[in-house]
């Protein structure tokens, strides 16, 4: 007699294949296959090897790339931010000393560390990925289980490719339906956001499944994946699937010849059984789904662009409803305005959610012969990656972009979190692809709304949010 | 890392939901190289005016709280960054304990790894302990780990669950990499087994 085995999910499988060691309590010391590494979450791990004489354990597994701090103009000449200098060549000097490979400001695979993982063929499907970085989630769209760490988990990662972890719950979110013309996966993420709030995924991995996650490619899981997040949950995935895999082969780190074959039909074994168990599910039904802006100072603080500012009023508890009232005199605003009439004046696309080449596309198909509108301060373009920039300069995006009025710029993390020279002035508002909307992120006390590329185009032409559904 | 055991301090109390590690250390203090010396930027954008002076309204600011190892604070606390820079700043200040309904997961790791306890209880308990907090010095609360325990200044317990493994390694202040490096044996097996697998 066979013992049948109960089924289980994808992030079940992808965590028992890991499991170095299970103590009684039930903690496990978890294997990871690829680390990636940045230079403003990593200098006191290196520095702590050092201390302790300790060597990177598996430097083939390790990828270090600079993104956080780097300009966004000219690099060639140097970075003139002492501080942001010192960083890059801290990065620099312990990726050499440890035996890291690292890609500098001027390599062309340069870019934010989670647009560089996928574009190398680094990130693959049913491997472990961690990163000093909460967004490290993007790499689930490959069915990866992929977490953001903190710098001491970065240093035992370094130290030991292993992570002490305990197993998470399962939640699935089930997204059915067809989006509606210029409805994008941007959207549909944080449309969970405001549902599930951004406490509602704590403690547990997401698995992403439903007819409108699979038509989606996969940049738009990519952009699903790397908010999961800022739905509180440790990981997103997604089932790695024919797109996973066409999207993988023939990049530089990707299986080749043989080995790919067999990746494949492993990969393809990938997926959630029936009747496996959830410990949660949340079901979005795409059809209906409206574009999305935030409009408060929490990624859950978000609303169809046909709908108004909220009132914190209705709140019935007093500390959020403090919290939310907060977050509208903080972002200048008032209960029941209309979105679409809220003026802009600056007009942000790129970030690890929304710089691929997907998302230049968008906006470059909208804003063709066309001009922002004057009432802007700037908009611009930032690519997530030298590669990224490489292709859409061959696909004539840069040129379009740049006769409309936005401002072309080298690849990183920018005005995403700001720690560049690309910072909102206090008061600003700006339109941006990026995915956090918390008070000082894009700058001192500048004012974020999050919305898709397609929609960050549209607020570009007309100075104010519009409904991209209504455009011809 | 410094053991955490038991600890009394008048605890201050931050009423705000979803404070985020972007709230608790700004971009701009990340450039740094070191663990140490974030404790002035805590808070930074609610903690001081444009000018760079004190914003007296900031709990941190006030004289009961200034002091304060202990922060009570709204659901959903350390959530965004994995910054690490948040637990150093909170620590680099004098705080080692923080209570909330719930926490970030990336954000509740890094106290652990650095000597700092977050202590998860019920809405109802919060409520009493922010009641507690509100009292300024005239209020201490005493945390035990040891018996998971906080006790309040009117003689009230409230008890809190911990990870088994976490508070082993809290009470004795253990380093988790040198634990790891003790199963190098199992970490060699598994990646042995790795070499099967002809793509990984």
């Amino acid at each position: 007699m066979t013992a049948t085995k109960a089924p289980t999910t994808l992030y079940d499988k992808i965590f028992d294949d890991h499991v170095v060691d299970r103590q009684d309590d039930g903690t496990c010391l978890l294997y990871i296959d690829r680390h990636l590494v940045h230079e403003v979450t990593s200098p006191q791990a290196f520095e702590g090897l050092r201390m302790s004489g300790r060597k990177v354990h598996a430097p083939e597994k390790t990828l270090a790339v600079v993104d956080h701090n780097i300009p966004t103009t000219d690099r060639s000449k140097g970075i003139a931010e002492e501080e942001s200098r010192i960083q890059v060549e801290a990065l620099a000097k312990n990726a050499k000393e440890f035996g890291v490979l690292y890609f500098d400001e001027l390599d062309i695979r340069q870019g934010i560390v989670h647009i560089v993982g996928p574009e190398q063929g680094f990130t693959l499907p049913g491997t472990t990925i961690v990163c000093g970085d909460s967004h490290t989630s993007t790499h689930g769209a490959f069915g990866a289980l992929a977490h953001g760490i903190g710098t001491s988990e970065v240093e035992h990662v370094l130290a030991t490719q292993t992570l002490i972890q305990k197993k998470a719950r399962n939640m699935l979110v089930q997204v059915d339906g067809t989006l509606a013309k210029g409805v994008t996966a941007k959207d549909i993420t944080l449309a969970i956001i405001g549902e599930i709030g951004t406490a509602g995924g704590t403690g547990s991995v997401i698995e992403y499944a439903g007819d409108a996650i699979r038509a989606l490619t996969m940049e738009g899981r990519m952009t699903v994946c790397n908010m999961a997040i800022e739905g509180g949950a440790r990981a997103g995935m997604v089932a790695p699937d024919e797109k996973a895999f066409a999207y993988l082969e023939g990049r530089p780190r990707a299986p080749q010849g043989a080995a790919w074959d067999e990746a494949v039909r492993y990969w393809e074994t990938l997926r959630s059984d029936e009747g496996a168990h959830f410990d949660r599910i949340v079901k979005l039904d795409a059809n209906n789904l409206p574009p999305i802006v935030s409009w408060g100072t929490s990624p859950e603080d978000v609303i169809s662009v046909a709908g108004a500012v909220p009132d914190p009023d209705q709140i019935a508890d007093e500390v959020k409803r403090a919290s939310k009232k907060r977050a509208l005199e903080y972002m200048g605003l008032t209960a029941g305005t209309k979105m679409t009439d809220i003026p802009l004046d600056v007009i942000w696309i790129g970030s690890c959610t929304n710089g691929r080449i997907e998302d230049l596309r968008a906006v470059a198909k909208i804003v063709e012969g066309k001009k922002i509108h004057a009432s802007l301060d700037y908009a611009m373009v930032v690519p997530g990656s030298g590669l990224v920039k490489q292709q859409a300069e061959a696909e004539g995006i840069d040129k379009i972009l740049i006769a409309a009025g936005f401002e072309w710029r080298e690849p990183g993390c920018s005005m995403c979190l700001g720690m560049n020279p690309d910072q909102l002035k206090p008061g600003q508002r700006a339109a941006s692809t990026s995915n956090r909307n918390f008070e000082g992120r894009q700058g001192y006390r500048g004012r974020t709304h999050l919305v898709s590329p397609a929609m960050a185009a549209a607020a570009a032409l007309a100075g104010h949010f519009v409904d991209v559904r209504t455009l011809g | 890392m410094q053991p955490f055991t038991t600890l009394t301090s008048t605890p201050a109390p931050l009423k705000v939901i979803n404070v985020d590690t972007d709230m608790i250390i700004p971009k701009q203090y990340l450039k740094t190289i070191k663990r140490t010396g974030l404790g002035t930027a805590l808070f930074s954008e609610m903690r001081y005016k444009e000018d760079g002076s004190e914003n007296p309204d900031f709990v941190l600011n006030q004289p009961a709280y200034r002091k304060s190892e202990i922060l009570v604070a709204g659901d959903n606390f350390g959530c965004g960054s994995s910054r690490e820079h948040a637990p150093w700043a909170l620590l680099d200040f004098g705080i080692r304990c923080v209570i909330s309904t719930s926490f970030a997961d990336i954000f509740y790791n890094n106290c652990f790894k650095n000597g700092i306890l977050p202590i998860k209880v019920s809405q109802e308990d919060l409520d009493k302990l922010f009641d507690d907090a509100d009292r300024g010095s005239n209020a201490t609360l005493t945390i035990d780990l040891e018996s998971q325990t906080i006790k309040g200044p009117d003689g009230g317990t409230v008890t809190f669950e911990i990870d088994p493994f976490r508070k082993h390694c809290l009470l004795n202040g253990l380093d988790d990499i040198g634990l790891t490096m003790e199963k190098a044996p199992k970490i060699e097996a598994y990646e042995e087994k790795l070499k099967t697998r002809a793509w990984a």
